[in-house]
């Protein structure tokens, strides 16, 4: 797609140059003729929608993957990646979006085992304190992993590839775990390594913090480069473009004609129940029939609380929380169910299906009346066709009513299990990152589902750690933060900007509370 | 100095009773943090114990009979670690199996010396071979070899874990083995190992039941200090100092109850013989409440099977 130039003799060496990398995952193709160059000292964006190729693309460079064709040149010589281990040889540092990390192992033990050496962890601690106090990253090499934050987790992450002196970084959406303070301190890091010439890969889609941090952009579509450019001379909207393209579906938004109140939560507080939780504090919002609330903030601000207060996993007082006009504070999940909730969990097996179980069981695992289930005993001839309307009217790609759930993709598992809540015509429904790891196709496919149940007259409250499917679907947005629910606004009266800022500011006020 | 004597013999006498449980359960407890679950301890012992005797009794060699259970229980748990981590079998079922095969077959290799006492072992290590000399002498003379070397394989094995390199990768296998995967670690090797290292010192065990303890070889002569042992590691927290404080807890009631008998105090024996388990058992559950601290000290894989990818 590109026509990078041939560089004039006297260019300095790239330090890493992809050629022609193309993988394919089954039937789809991950990466379709890639060409990609980084040199040393630049800190270089890889852009893109979720499924463009970005991962396959590192994870080939880090030997993760092997690609079907293309080459690899690091320092000018073409070379083999087989494994993360020669990725290492080499001098390339990754930090993956989900750590390897042991919890009960301290952090120095972590990082002892993550450098493969030979070194035992007492004796590496000095050289971690010594690397983490060259650049600024505050950790504790004493300290059990489980203790620790996300935004933790990730510097210790970093500084285990740090401790190799890496040649290149490649980081893969980091800050998408991180409150805006902590990406701010990252970036810090990475233009202070890429001040010493290591070479940084930097994935994300956040575009105004690549337009800040990266020297140079290669923005990935459908798997093909769609673009290379210098990020801090274009703008956001040239960017988005070259992103998105112009062959992807908008949902359709409905004209909102908010009804009565549907969900009423009031002043709900609860303790944690666990050492790590959130405390919820006062939490108080209306949700309006036909209406989609959504419901911000960076992960662990008691998302994970609010919704199992809200699902009937854990109790609270019984007014705290209405459905309708019924007080459901003090009633489980099925009493809720019963009631007219219907829930989307986070975790799609585990919590929303059983990996195990073939997908007529699991459609019924939420069904608890006819036809499904009948004087106690259940209709597998019933259920067995619940499974196949749900299959067909969501276009969900599977081997059939009696496949496990396990084997379905994850966009597709996800398809069949908001089929399920929307099928059961609930009142309300909570929606749990509804659209997280999920395909680009099954996205929009979701996204639309969701609008039209609430076109249909049922109440939405979507928690969403990306804004722009909150601003794409919902009608009202409220910030969660610290266990506090902020004021919902209008999303015609918000910017991605005024959001950020709101989910920062709550946090800032709370560290001056505290000091 | 009688009460010295008496203090001191108790001591020793606890630190005697509790020494097959401290070999059985640091095997297990080396296992366990490998993340595989061998409940067939009691079985490998039985094995031990038998193969030690006859060995012993063939031979006349004290060392040969300890060796040969030694190779009985790493056999035996090779066996195990073929069935679970290879064929990926459960690990529960398996280990039952295997104390069940184990019974059996200890009754059958053992069958010809059933009831014989041991003859020829190392007049040093037996109390009533040294009766001319001084009561404190005789009472450590009950200190045999083997009882100090389970006191140092609790430190050797607390160091390898806490410590060493090598103890580090074991435990991070016994955490996340796909994680460890990920990391160019070979966990099979390292489980395949840990498991056998559990199956030796079963083995072991069982040599110093039937070799050193008791000394004679009865069927089913472990009377479930495999189990107990396996009990241990799980309300030690797979720490090997707890798990020693378990095994002299054990010693110590099974001692008393000795001396009770002996001060005339009469209780129905069945009864009492009960006594040791039940005391081990709720003192360890007493102090192994804390649930939180209970999952944070177990390994996170601990049972589960695994499969490498490619």
């Amino acid at each position: 797609m590109t026509d990078s130039p041939a560089p004039p003799p006297d260019a300095p060496t790239p330090l890493l140059a992809v050629r022609g990398l193309s993988k394919r995952f089954g039937a789809g193709v991950a990466n379709d003729g890639v060409d990609l160059t980084v040199m040393r000292g630049e800190i270089h964006a890889l852009l893109g929608e979720n499924g463009a190729g970005k991962s396959t693309l590192v994870k080939a460079i880090y030997g993760v993957v092997a690609p079907d064709a293309g080459t690899i040149e690091w320092e000018g010589r073409e070379v083999a990646i087989p494994d993360p281990n020669a990725a290492r040889r080499l001098g390339i540092g990754m930090v993956f979006q989900h750590f390897s990390q042991f919890e009960t192992l301290t952090v120095a033990e972590n990082i002892a085992l993550g450098l493969g050496g030979r070194e035992s962890p007492d004796a590496l601690t000095p050289r971690i304190r010594e690397t983490a106090r060259r650049y600024g990253l505050a950790v504790h090499p004493e300290r059990h992993v489980f203790h620790l934050s996300v935004g933790e987790r990730q510097r210790v992450e970093i500084l285990r590839c740090l401790m190799l002196a890496p040649k290149l970084l490649i980081l893969d959406e980091p800050t998408s775990v991180l409150t805006p303070q902590e990406a701010e301190s990252l970036f810090a890091v990475l233009r202070r390594l890429a001040a010493e010439s290591c070479a940084i890969l930097y994935i994300g889609h956040k575009l105004e913090e690549i337009r800040a941090l990266c020297h140079t952009a290669t923005v990935l579509r459908s798997g093909r480069v769609a673009g290379t450019c210098d990020p801090r001379r274009v703008s956001p909207t040239e960017l988005a473009t070259m992103m998105v393209g112009s062959d992807i579906a908008e949902p359709r938004r409905r004209a909102s004609q908010p009804g009565r109140v549907v969900l009423t939560v009031s002043d709900l507080t609860l303790e944690p129940d666990d050492a790590h939780g959130m405390r919820l504090d006062g939490i108080r919002f209306e949700l309006r029939a036909g209406e989609i609330l959504g419901i911000a903030g960076v992960a662990g601000n008691g998302q994970k609380e609010l919704l199992a207060a809200l699902s009937g996993e854990r109790l609270s007082r019984r007014t705290a929380i209405r459905l309708g006009a019924e007080a459901i504070g003090a009633l489980g999940p099925v009493a809720r169910r019963r009631a007219g909730l219907a829930f989307i969990p986070e975790e799609r097996l585990g919590r929303g299906a059983v990996a195990e179980l073939s997908l007529a069981e699991n459609g019924m695992l939420t069904r608890l009346a006819a036809p499904v289930v009948a004087a106690g005993l259940v209709r597998r001839g019933a259920a067995r066709a619940l499974a196949k309307r749900l299959i067909e009217r969501f276009k969900v790609r599977a081997a059939g009513v009696s496949a496990p759930a396990a084997s379905l993709s994850g966009g597709n598992m996800q398809k069949f299990i908001v089929g399920r809540e929307l099928d059961a015509r609930p009142l309300v429904l909570l929606a749990a990152h509804p659209t997280w790891g999920v395909d680009v196709g099954a996205t929009v496919a979701i996204r639309q589902a969701l609008l039209d149940l609430a076109e249909a007259g049922a109440g939405i409250v979507v928690v969403s750690e990306d804004l722009a499917e909150l601003f794409e679907i919902a009608d009202r947005i409220a910030v969660l933060s610290s266990g506090r629910l902020g004021q919902a606004v209008a999303v015609s009266q918000l910017t991605l900007e005024a959001v950020g800022v709101q989910m920062a500011g709550q946090a800032a006020e709370e560290r001056l509370d505290a000091a | 100095m009688a009460d010295l004597v008496l203090i001191l013999s108790i001591l020793v006498a606890t630190m005697r009773a509790a020494t097959p449980l401290l070999f059985a359960g640091l095997g297990e407890l080396v296992a366990e943090r490998s993340g595989v679950l061998n409940l067939g301890v009691e079985g490998m012992m039985l094995v031990g114990a038998a193969v030690g005797f006859a060995a012993h009794a063939v031979t006349g060699s004290f060392v040969l009979g300890l060796l040969a259970a030694i190779l009985a229980g790493a056999v035996m748990a090779a066996l195990f670690a073929l069935l679970t981590l290879r064929l990926l079998a459960n690990q529960v079922a398996t280990g039952l199996a295997l104390t069940i095969f184990g019974v059996g077959l200890s009754a059958l290799i053992g069958l010809p010396w059933a009831g014989v006492p041991a003859t020829g072992l190392p007049a040093a290590l037996w109390p009533g071979l040294a009766h001319d000399s001084p009561a404190l002498q005789q009472v450590l003379l009950l200190l045999d070899p083997l009882v100090w070397l389970a006191f140092a394989a609790v430190v050797a094995v607390d160091r390898f874990l806490r410590r060493s390199r090598a103890g580090l990768t074991l435990r991070a296998v016994g955490e996340s083995a796909e994680v460890a995967h990920a990391l160019g670690t070979k966990v099979l090797r390292i489980r395949f190992l840990a498991v056998l290292f559990g199956g030796a010192m079963a083995g072991l065990a069982g040599a110093d039941l039937s070799l050193a303890y008791t000394p004679m070889w009865v069927e089913n002569m472990t009377a479930g200090r495999g189990w107990i042992a396996l009990a241990l590691v799980v309300f030690s927290t797979w720490k090997p100092w707890w798990l020693t404080a378990g095994a002299l807890l054990f010693g110590f009631v099974t001692i008393a109850q000795f001396q009770a008998e002996a001060f005339g105090l009469s209780f129905s024996p069945d009864l009492l013989a009960t006594l040791p388990y039940l005391a081990t058992i709720v003192v360890l559950v007493l102090i192994s409440r804390d649930a939180t601290r209970l999952r944070l000290a177990a390994p996170a894989a601990l049972g589960k099977p695994f499969r490498p990818s490619d």
